[in-house]
């Protein structure tokens, strides 16, 4: 897919990097995005999860974080003849959640849902689902296994060496953003800062390389008004670090994602399943339907 | 890696001596700081203070593995503590994973130490009854533990081992029971254990109960530093489970949920009022650790009493979807009802319920104390 960034061809580029709202527009509208399984989820987040953008993700215990997590990294790698980026993936897990059965599980999902809805495609084709193995979705997941805090720091740090040698990465995931630094960190105006370091290392890599970073979060009680209240880890000026926030949370008995916040959605919110093959969407079937 | 050394990492020796003039030693000590901090501390340019950054941060960052490398190594090392619980262990792909943390959650005298007592058995067991012929570390912070009751679960569930004296002798001999009485002890012998996994075979660690030291904690200091006191053994632990591969089991307790704890979103606001208001009516129990610690485990297993029998339900797990099971403690432990689980949906997958206790605690009298 072309990402090139479009030629000036007016004046030529008076300042460097410069770009014209026009050319933005035309970019965004050619940018991919990243599915996340469930249809009515990429509704509201305007087609999936951005390219060039950090999300943040929050939820909690048990409500699908690291489900989502995976579900992208494996989605990423959906060729691009069925609507996919055909990227790699960088799976930063500092909580020792990533389960690579799973994974393996979901790769599995996705593949028999593209042979669904892309029987059309040609048989010698590299990309036609049928000849898709979980493994090689597997073998292009890169995964880091953080143990502390300064692990943490150093892997981030570090991204920005290993995107150069690996330009297919379309998606960086930290699961989570928050444990280390919640545990360990014990000045707090120091750890503010250092995460806002952090975040713009984050954002820059995100622009720099055109791929989407998504953070899960998780939540902690506040005290607010006379009651407790969930509210995503890490405090007020944490959350100037992400572009968007989605939180997940229950409500009755099905899951919902929520729009909480960003500069280019609406706030809304859409309810979306965990299934045995991954994330789906709630009502079924619905995809099968639209591609026929 | 967080303590590696910078003087290893061939930096220019020029840079290298400034960090050490600086008393900045560790990888740790050079990304704890800022860069503008490190630049301003180092009297040095930001370009070369980037240059030393990007060094250290390339030393002390973890390999780089695929997820396809992962799940061979999963498949090398087996995996599981098989339960022997039909049902629970094909909700949990074979059973109690190796390499992670699992929490079980619930009132008292449901058959959290039941459980406890019948993994310890199992993890002794010889490799030929499908057990993984180790030793097992048992943290008895309530001392709860009932040597008794253990072999007696043994009798009945593998009588062919436990009716002989020599071998149930070398089986309860492989379960070492530890009691520490304070955190501190219990972080001592944490420290220890992860010296010996290795060479002495240990293939579980179980520490029931989790939350009472940390209650018995917080009585003793009421400074409100609740999250400090916990967050040291939650990294320990998950860590000793990673690094040497073994399930590492702890169980917590339940106390009733207050009145002011709604938990809920800001702009979940008003439509949410509704629902609590009908839910308050009846006893809500939450886990005694709270959310961060939940967030924490790896897999969470709920024991609970509601339409007047048991459940054990999987409340949190990467592989399983929430599910419950009936079940009964019987003499041989704690046994199912039904290897079908039920599938369980929405706030239900995390609520702990505690309904028919009366039942309960009559049935309970009739078994032997533990």
């Amino acid at each position: 897919m072309s990402r090139t960034s479009k030629a000036r061809n007016l004046d030529g580029p008076a300042l460097k990097g410069a770009q014209t709202a026009w050319d933005m527009l035309s970019e965004e509208q050619m940018q991919r995005h990243i599915t996340t399984g469930c249809e009515e989820l990429d509704a509201i987040l305007g087609g999936g999860i951005h390219c060039k953008e950090v999300t943040e993700i929050g939820g909690v215990p048990g409500i699908g974080k690291t489900q989502l997590g995976m579900q992208l990294a494996i989605n990423v790698q959906i060729p691009v003849d069925c609507g996919g980026l055909n990227g790699k993936a960088v799976y930063i897990d500092t909580e020792g959640s990533f389960m690579a059965e799973r994974a393996h599980q979901i790769a599995e999902g996705c593949i028999s849902d593209l042979s669904i809805n892309f029987v059309h495609q040609r048989k010698d084709s590299i990309s036609c689902p049928e000849r898709m193995e979980p493994n090689n979705f597997l073998a292009n997941i890169f995964y880091f296994r953080i143990c502390s805090y300064t692990e943490q720091i150093a892997a981030i740090n570090y991204l920005e060496k290993f995107l150069e040698e690996q330009k297919d990465v379309k998606i960086v995931i930290i699961d989570s953003i928050t444990f280390h630094f919640r545990q360990d960190f014990d000045d707090l105006a120091l750890r503010t800062r250092v995460l806002g370091g952090m975040s713009l290392k984050l954002m820059k890599c995100a622009k720099k390389h055109s791929l989407a970073v998504v953070l899960l979060n998780q939540v902690t009680t506040k005290f607010v008004e006379g009651s407790f209240q969930l509210s995503l880890a890490l405090g007020d000026s944490w959350s100037h670090s992400s572009t968007n926030r989605i939180i997940l949370y229950w409500n009755g008995n099905e899951r919902y994602a929520y729009i909480d916040k960003s500069p280019s959605l609406r706030s809304a919110s859409a309810p979306f399943l965990v299934t045995s093959k991954g994330i789906r969407n709630v009502t079924s079937h619905c995809k099968r339907v639209r591609m026929m | 890696m967080a303590n590696k050394l910078i003087s290893g990492m061939g930096l220019p020796s020029s840079i290298e001596n400034v960090f050490a003039a600086r008393n900045i030693l560790t990888a740790k000590d050079a990304l704890s700081l800022p860069e503008f901090d490190l630049m301003m501390l180092l009297d040095v340019d930001l370009h070369q203070v980037r240059l030393a950054v990007a060094r250290i941060s390339e030393i002390a960052c973890p390999p780089c593995r695929t997820a396809l490398s992962l799940l061979e190594d999963r498949a090398r090392s087996g995996g599981h503590l098989p339960t022997r619980l039909r049902g629970l262990d094909h909700a949990l792909r074979g059973g109690i994973p190796f390499g992670a943390l699992t929490e079980l959650v619930g009132p008292s005298g449901i058959g959290k130490t039941q459980f406890c007592l019948k993994l310890a058995l199992l993890a002794a067991l010889p490799a030929s009854y499908g057990g993984l012929n180790g030793r097992v570390i048992y943290m008895d912070t309530e001392s709860k533990f009932n040597s008794t009751r253990l072999i007696e679960i043994g009798r009945h569930s593998f009588p062919h081992i436990f009716l002989s004296e020599r071998m149930a002798q070398e089986m309860a001999g492989r379960i070492i029971i530890l009691r520490p009485s304070s955190l501190a002890e219990l972080t001592e012998s944490l420290q220890q254990i992860e010296l010996i996994i290795l060479q002495h075979d240990v293939k579980l660690v179980i520490v029931d109960s989790m939350a009472a030291i940390f209650s018995r904690e917080n009585e003793r200091s009421t400074s409100g530093q609740k999250q400090h006191i916990w967050r040291w053994p939650l990294s320990f632990l998950k860590s000793l489970a990673e690094l040497s591969q073994i399930p590492i089991v702890v169980t917590n307790q339940v106390r009733s949920q207050n009145n002011d704890e709604v938990l809920h979103y800001p702009f979940q606001g008003q439509m949410n009022d509704i629902n609590n208001s009908s839910k308050r009516v009846e006893s809500h129990l939450i886990a005694a650790l709270g959310i961060q610690w939940a967030h924490s485990v790896t897999i969470r297993l709920i024991l609970e009493a509601h339409s007047g029998q048991r459940f054990i339900k999987v409340s949190k797990s990467p592989a399983s979807p929430a599910v419950e099971f009936p079940f009964v403690v019987e003499s041989s432990g704690i046994s199912l009802l039904s290897d079908e689980g039920l599938e369980v949906t929405g706030s239900e997958i995390s609520t702990i319920r505690w309904q028919g206790q009366n039942i309960l605690v009559q049935e309970t009298d009739s078994r032997p104390q533990c």
